[in-house]
């Protein structure tokens, strides 16, 4: 899912002309500042051992928590009489419940051949047929894996919220492209709809659209949208301006401008919006599960309920599968769908007939014959028992030595920096903030910055939210570190980069509640599990970052280094890293974003705070508005790193170089 | 299945199109089609809380009402809070196995009134403070809780600090442990596990591993057929001593677990209803169950079938005469 966001940035980065040279000029221009900011570094120092806390709990009932739970009262005294339900939410949950009804009809009207065979025909005609191969061999191993109808129902609700992400998303994106002042409003909206997690707006989805499917397609829907939002946005800014002007030139009225130019311009970009819905959509499957969401989800909660790995494995691997065919289809497709392609109408048109012609025969004859009606059981395979002698094995072996690596991360790294952000009081951290920030980022970052604090401060959570934060420094910080020698080694070796891939892309789309339940057994129930948790799902997109940005230092510079006698080690310190500086920032700011998509996983395995009040929330009427706040918290947290570390990047590139408001 | 959807989505369609017609808005139940399958007397929507014990009674209700009184069953996986907002938004029948959840019966029950309380299920639920079995062969005075301290040092994880560990459960659960470790004066700090699978992960590693852990369990609980757990005895529970959550300084006490359906499902007073009413067992009966769905693999209807087929005497009364 996070190739989302990786891929969001990525055609910017494409965009954007080669790194600045220039780059590092205004460090060099202010002598002082290196000795400036070891000052600042040492007064705050001495400040906080003046005015540091006993790290005072917070109180117990703020207004916010209040005011959330207020609002969840009036929302449940008055579903079936305030017109905005009876004409507003009401409405929009049947026509969702429609739309999937519809979508779940058809699928299941194809029969189980006829779906493989419509799987491998789409990915035929818009994608070739190496990927229609995978398609067709993926799709039969959802039935192999015994799992046939979970994969359909969850296939189901994951199309219905991307064709809607896809509805509401691109005539947005085209909007938000062309006025700014759309984009502007919708920027920081599409951010809480990211950070914001799902677990916090789970509950509320509940009271508005009821239990099951129409509920978990908008929960989709909501965490779905923003990538389909943003990159189209991206694609129509980035048209040329020479060819609208061209077509301006030649007499195109506004609409003919947008239909005949920058829609079909923007082509290959809307694919790979809608390859971004689509992963962000799976990644969903699991927490709608808690809603009665049909699919693998609800195979992958059960098995957690009977401590099964094996079985959540399984299910989890079709997720897997599920998301490498629908994100190669579509990668492919988008790579196709650039309009400079020329075949003859005939040949265009012969593909999609006999694709067509192959699913109907595909169909009638599951439909006719016996062994149409259900996936054969004679052709089943689990993983389950094998992943489950394995689990045990290490769960049991490895203890001790991980059970160590626990306690020194934890007592040597974790604790310290935990107790001096719950020691500092909040004004001093504010101040802290808004002078750093000034100084990395510039002062309207700065500014945005502290009032994220001010708004921590504002919800009531400061202590929890300062725990939360001293978790994502450090999950951050270990990202970072596998990420960039990953990273490295994927840009410098070809066949480390062919082998990686696969690795990555399982990573990343395997539920996380699949691996909790070992990483619970080997690291106890903690903030270190976590951590780790938070790695494995956030180390991908930093890798392929990482990795492009040293694959994309121009081969002319290093051809020179190399030449005047650099050795691979000098090569890599002094000139492909400090070049790759942008993408490795982009990194961070990208590893922040997931790490923290991860924080309510850890508040299920130990690691408390704001992660567990949201679970909480959840769970626990009484404690609905903290969970609400602590989500808000969340969404505070992550504005904070992003402004920080993303304005860090910015200013290094000057202020020339501004980027579109996606 | 495949029938069934079509139904609905024709009275999704249907309630769509008079709605709009009749300007007179959706409501919350609109679009939920009531009408029976072919050949079934009326659905039964069950609502499935997430753990196996609930299961059980789950399983051997749903087959019951399928297999003897001729009923389709719902059955929907809900965390318990969204089960009980199912109450008043027509989507949840019943709940059959309810851990007290007072705040709840007040809403739903007292003030909206849109859900009954249908009594006990016959299972005693225990909450408590439990240590693994190995600890107590070791430190056999270990399960008074006013020893706690003395062995507080072991219990000291990464995550408690010069303090020992109390390990929590799943948020949804009843707790009073931050209360009872602040009033009884114990050197210990309350860990969020947050989840269920945490708990029992940590419980079995404790128990392989020969790990000390004191942790937030409970019974009837699959877990206890495959290994042993011993309660920590504190200050005996008595009538009203946890009146004030802030200042709980005594045992949890013994649940009477209990069925709550929704205010309409109970008018009906159908057989389903009579059945569910009728519905009781002990807690061995339920771990019976449990043991077949979790340490034997079976699917929850497998597991409600093979108890159905072997226990007749016990089912037998619950049957309503009128069917």
């Amino acid at each position: 899912m996070s190739t989302a966001v990786t891929d969001v940035t990525v055609p910017a980065e494409a965009v954007d002309p080669a790194p600045d040279p220039a780059a590092p000029g205004p460090r060099r221009k202010l002598p002082g500042r290196r000795t400036l900011i070891l000052l600042l570094v040492l007064a705050t120092a001495a400040v906080y051992l003046v005015v540091r806390t006993s790290a005072p709990a917070d109180d117990d009932n703020p207004w916010a928590f209040r005011f959330f739970s207020g609002v969840r009262d009036w929302v449940d005294a008055n579903r079936d009489t305030s017109p905005l339900f009876l004409y507003g939410f009401n409405y929009l949950r049947l026509g969702v419940s429609l739309l999937v009804d519809t979508v779940h009809g058809a699928l299941y009207g194809l029969g189980w051949a006829g779906l493989v065979a419509a799987a491998g025909a789409l990915a035929a005609v818009v994608a070739g047929w190496r990927i229609a191969l995978l398609a067709v061999a993926g799709f039969l191993s959802f039935g192999v894996l015994g799992l046939w109808e979970e994969s359909v129902d969850t296939l189901v609700l994951t199309l219905s919220a991307v064709l809607l992400a896809v509805l509401i998303g691109v005539p947005l994106g085209v909007l938000a492209a062309r006025v700014p002042a759309v984009g502007a409003v919708l920027r920081p909206v599409l951010d809480v709809m990211q950070i914001m997690p799902t677990f916090a707006y789970l509950a509320p989805m509940t009271l508005l659209f009821l239990i099951g499917s129409p509920a978990a397609t908008i929960a989709t829907l909501i965490y779905a949208i923003p990538p389909a939002i943003r990159i189209t946005a991206l694609g129509i800014t980035e048209v040329p301006k020479s060819t609208v002007e061209a077509a301006t030139a030649l007499g195109s009225t506004r609409w003919q401008l947008l239909g005949k130019v920058r829609l079909p311009l923007a082509r290959p970009t809307i694919v790979l919006a809608v390859n971004q819905a689509i992963m962000m959509a799976l990644s969903m499957v699991v927490i709608t599960a808690l809603i009665d969401a049909p699919g693998l989800g609800q195979t992958i909660v059960q098995a957690l309920e009977r401590v099964n790995v094996g079985a959540a494995f399984d299910a989890g691997l079709a997720i897997v599968v599920l998301a490498v065919v629908l994100d190669r289809i579509t990668t492919h497709a988008a790579h196709r769908a650039a309009p400079t392609t020329h075949r003859s109408v005939r040949l265009r048109l012969a593909g999609p007939v006999v694709a067509v012609v192959a699913v109907v025969a595909a169909t009638v004859l599951g439909r006719m014959s016996s062994w149409g009606a259900e996936f054969p059981a004679a052709w089943r395979a689990s993983f389950a028992v094998g992943v489950n002698e394995a689990t045990r094995w290490v769960e049991f072996h490895w203890y001790d030595a991980t059970e160590a690596l626990k306690n020194v991360v934890s007592a040597g790294l974790l604790d310290p920096i935990e107790t001096v952000l719950t020691t500092t009081p909040w004004w001093l951290f504010l101040v802290v903030v808004l002078i750093f920030g000034a100084l990395s980022s510039g002062p309207r970052a700065a500014v945005i910055a502290g009032l994220a604090v001010a708004g921590l401060v504002g919800l009531g959570l400061w202590q929890h939210a300062m725990q939360t934060l001293a978790t994502v420094l450090v999950a951050t910080v270990a990202t970072m570190a596998f990420g960039i020698v990953f990273g490295v080694l994927g840009a410098r070796h070809d066949r480390f980069a062919l082998v990686m891939r696969p690795v990555l892309d399982a990573a990343q789309t395997m539920p996380s509640f699949v691996y909790l339940l070992p990483a619970v057994a080997l690291f106890g129930a903690s903030r270190f599990t976590a951590i780790v948790a938070a790695v494995i799902y956030a180390v991908p997109p930093v890798v392929r970052l990482v990795e492009r940005g040293v694959r994309d230092v121009p081969a002319t510079v290093v051809e020179a280094a190399v030449s005047s006698g650099s050795t691979p080690r000098q090569l890599l310190w002094k000139v492909q890293l400090p070049m790759a500086r942008r993408g490795l920032l982009l990194a961070a700011n990208q590893g922040i974003v997931m790490v923290l998509a991860m924080v309510v996983v850890g508040g299920l395995v130990g690691a408390g705070a704001l992660g567990y009040d949201v679970v909480a929330g959840f769970a626990q009427r009484e404690d609905f508005g903290k969970g609400l706040a602590a989500g808000f918290a969340i969404v505070l947290l992550g504005v904070l790193l992003d402004r920080l570390t993303q304005g860090a990047g910015r200013r290094a590139d000057d202020n020339r170089l501004r980027r579109p408001a996606t | 299945m495949r029938h069934v959807k079509w139904i609905q989505l024709t009275a999704v369609a249907a309630a769509l199109s008079m709605a709009v017609a009749g300007c007179g808005g959706a409501k919350s139940d609109a679009g939920s089609s009531d009408a029976p399958a072919a050949g079934s007397k009326g659905t039964v929507k069950l609502a499935i809380n997430p753990w196996v014990g609930y299961e059980a009674n789950a399983a051997v209700l749903g087959h019951l009402l399928e297999s003897k009184l001729g009923y389709t069953v719902d059955k929907k996986n809900l965390k318990e809070e969204i089960a009980w907002q199912g109450f008043e938004t027509g989507e949840v029948d019943a709940i059959v196995e309810n851990w007290g959840h007072d705040d709840l019966k007040k809403t739903y029950i007292t003030d909206k009134k849109v859900a009954v309380d249908l009594g006990p299920t016959g299972n005693k639920g225990v909450i408590g403070w439990y240590v693994p079995q190995w600890m107590v062969e070791k430190y056999p005075d270990i399960t008074d809780g006013a020893n706690l301290n003395k062995y507080a040092n072991l219990f000291k994880t990464s995550e408690s600090g010069d303090k020992g560990q109390f390990l929590a459960g799943d948020p949804s659960f009843v707790t009073n442990d931050v209360a009872l470790v602040a009033n009884l004066k114990l050197n210990y700090k309350v860990v969020y596990s947050g989840s269920e699978a945490a708990i029992i992960k940590a419980a079995q590693q404790a128990t392989a591993q020969k790990k000390p852990l004191l942790f937030y369990f409970y019974e009837p609980q699959w877990l206890f057929a495959k290994e042993k757990y011993a309660r920590v005895k504190l200050p005996a529970y008595t009538a009203g001593c946890d009146a004030d959550p802030k200042k709980v300084a005594c045992d949890y006490p013994d649940y009477i677990l209990d069925k709550i359906v929704s205010k309409k499902f109970a008018d009906a007073n159908s057989p389903a209803f009579q059945l569910i009413k009728n519905f009781k067992w002990t807690n061995e009966d339920q771990n019976l169950v449990s043991d077949y769905i979790t340490n034997q693999g079976m699917t929850a209807e497998a597991a409600g079938e093979k108890w159905v087929n072997e226990h007749e005497a016990t089912w037998k009364p619950w049957i309503p005469a009128t069917s």
